[in-house]
């Protein structure tokens, strides 16, 4: 059997005083779709941003592709340019057009050729049906528009492992449909993927597996229509009834 | 009459706003009685000595001004990127070093700094000091170095840390990511301080009439004090004083534009005036895309 895509143990994360994550553990197989869900504070982004080091672990190992990105001696570099990240604030580039956006970093990190990384950077654009959006600069682009330039830019380095951080909180509620459809082609697809969402509609339809997480640890996890659909724990069921409810 | 708290405040502001006039212009034409107009007619406006400045005072003095003021403000720019992003640097010892640098010519005035650097480099390093321009550039760019580290760092600090985390979970390393992506749009925030910090270092270079030049590379005050001292006239101050101001006032204008046009791009919608000068100003014609 291959190693999981993502191994967390025993991962604790301090920010001075404040414990944020108490001992985590968790494993994403390849291909493998996990929803994080859980009250605002509860450490989910904290999680996430651990898996590519963007935060670093106070104790514990996280390991991706069996790389352990808390061994000081790590390439973090190399290890990130195989995981996609999608952030809440899309993070595009202000100064550049969504085409740059997305073979900057292909051309800078991977060393492909102008051709190479157009021709892929429009390829990806494509994907996420923004062809037509190329040469447009993120400040013309509406909310939806960049954050599925982000994905584009994202799917552009041929990542292992996509992360998406609260990828639709920022949207007009009217624009969450497009960057869900996006992220669950991508699932159908075969991404491994890790995705802390408020959106439980895509959790319980695209999730293979859901993991709630409050106050810093998994307090339940399993198939969406277990931990959704009929969840074990009191702390579960509240804030589920308390997302469902509006 | 009425009392004066019974008028409007319309009515007294006019009051106090024409008591103001009236006492500057008697103010204006007591100085111009008093002023003895012929001396100062002869002592610094005499035609014949100002017309004797030219062409020089353009074809030498103004050039070496800006010889001084270009070359100062690269090392001024370079050194100040440099200590900007060592100012912000996780290792303790780069961000010591930084401000030790920028407290030291920040806290010296610049006459003090151009005087130890001018003077003392060339001893230092020997008499063979290359090129006639090196010396004076270098005293004005430290400078201007520290007071740009500053602006710069600013500028740095005002990109969304966002664009920094996005740069890294692309794979690339923390100095790829600050030259490609944190700095270009940092250098764009900074551009209409930059513009007055060109402006103050063009300023300071008439401190460099201090330090014993050649003939060749006189800037502007030294250039019109020598001529001062052999006419025993003050017109080519005036003279030189014109020819500051005829840089100086388009560039603080220019920065007055640019900065007018950045708060333009942070309040609304649509494509900034900025970045459109700014794409306008690409050598490419801005299509950073091919």
């Amino acid at each position: 059997m291959p190693s999981p895509v993502v191994e967390i143990a025993g991962l604790h994360k301090r920010f001075g005083d404040l414990a944020v994550l108490k001992g985590v553990d968790l494993a994403i197989e390849a291909g493998e779709v996990v929803c994080v869900i859980g009250p605002s504070g509860s450490g989910k982004s904290t999680l996430l941003r651990c898996v590519n080091a963007l935060e670093d672990a106070t104790e514990g190992v996280v390991r991706v592709s069996g790389v352990d990105l808390t061994d000081p001696d790590c390439h973090i570099d190399r290890v990130r340019a195989k995981i996609g990240m999608v952030f809440q604030l899309f993070n595009l580039f202000p100064n550049m057009t969504a085409l740059r956006n997305v073979t900057i970093a292909q051309e800078k990190v991977l060393r492909r050729g102008k051709a190479e990384a157009r021709e892929k950077a429009l390829a990806m654009l494509e994907r996420v049906g923004l062809s037509d959006k190329a040469h447009s600069y993120p400040d013309t682009l509406s909310g939806g528009q960049q954050q599925r330039v982000a994905i584009a830019r994202a799917l552009a380095m041929d990542p292992e492992l996509m992360l998406f951080d609260e990828a639709t909180s920022a949207l007009d509620p009217e624009l969450v449909g497009d960057v869900l459809n996006v992220m669950r082609e991508l699932a159908e697809g075969g991404m491994t993927m890790m995705v802390v969402t408020h959106e439980m509609g895509f959790a319980r339809h695209v999730a293979d597996r859901v993991a709630f997480i409050d106050e810093g640890v998994i307090m339940e996890q399993g198939p969406p229509e277990q931990v959704i659909g009929a969840p074990k724990m009191d702390r579960t069921q509240r804030f589920l009834q308390m997302v469902l409810e509006h | 009459m009425r009392a004066w708290s019974d008028l409007s405040p319309r009515k007294r502001s006019r009051i106090i706003r024409w008591c103001v006039y009236a006492i500057t212009l008697a103010g204006i034409v007591a100085l111009a009685l008093l002023i003895d107009w012929p001396s100062i007619r002869r002592v610094f406006f005499d035609p014949d000595i100002a017309r004797q400045q030219f062409p020089e005072v353009i074809t030498q003095a103004a050039k070496n001004t800006l010889i001084f003021t270009a070359f100062g403000f690269v090392i001024a720019f370079g050194v100040g990127l440099l200590l900007a992003v060592m100012r912000l640097s996780d290792i303790a010892v780069y961000r010591g070093a930084a401000l030790v640098w920028i407290e030291i010519f920040r806290g010296l005035p610049a006459l003090v700094t151009i005087s130890l650097i001018g003077f003392g480099l060339p001893i230092a390093l020997g008499q063979q000091f290359p090129g006639t321009y090196t010396t004076g550039s270098i005293a004005v760019g430290v400078v201007g170095s520290a007071y740009i580290a500053e602006t710069v760092r600013a500028g740095i600090e005002a990109v969304p840390r966002g664009q920094m985390e996005a740069a890294r979970s692309l794979g690339m390393s923390y100095g790829r990511a600050m030259v490609t992506v944190v700095i270009p749009q940092a250098l764009r925030i900074v551009i209409p301080p930059l513009t007055n910090e060109f402006v103050l270092l063009l300023k300071d270079t008439s401190l460099l009439s201090v330090l014993g030049v050649t003939a060749s590379n006189k800037e502007l005050l030294k250039f019109a004090r020598d001529d001062a001292v052999a006419t025993f006239n003050s017109t080519p101050y005036v003279v030189a004083g014109l020819v500051y101001l005829a840089i100086t006032v388009p560039l603080t204008f220019l920065a007055r534009r640019l900065e007018s046009g950045g708060a333009n791009r942070s309040s609304s919608a649509g494509p900034g005036r900025l970045r459109v000068l700014f794409r306008s100003l690409d050598p490419r014609g801005g299509s950073s895309d091919a």
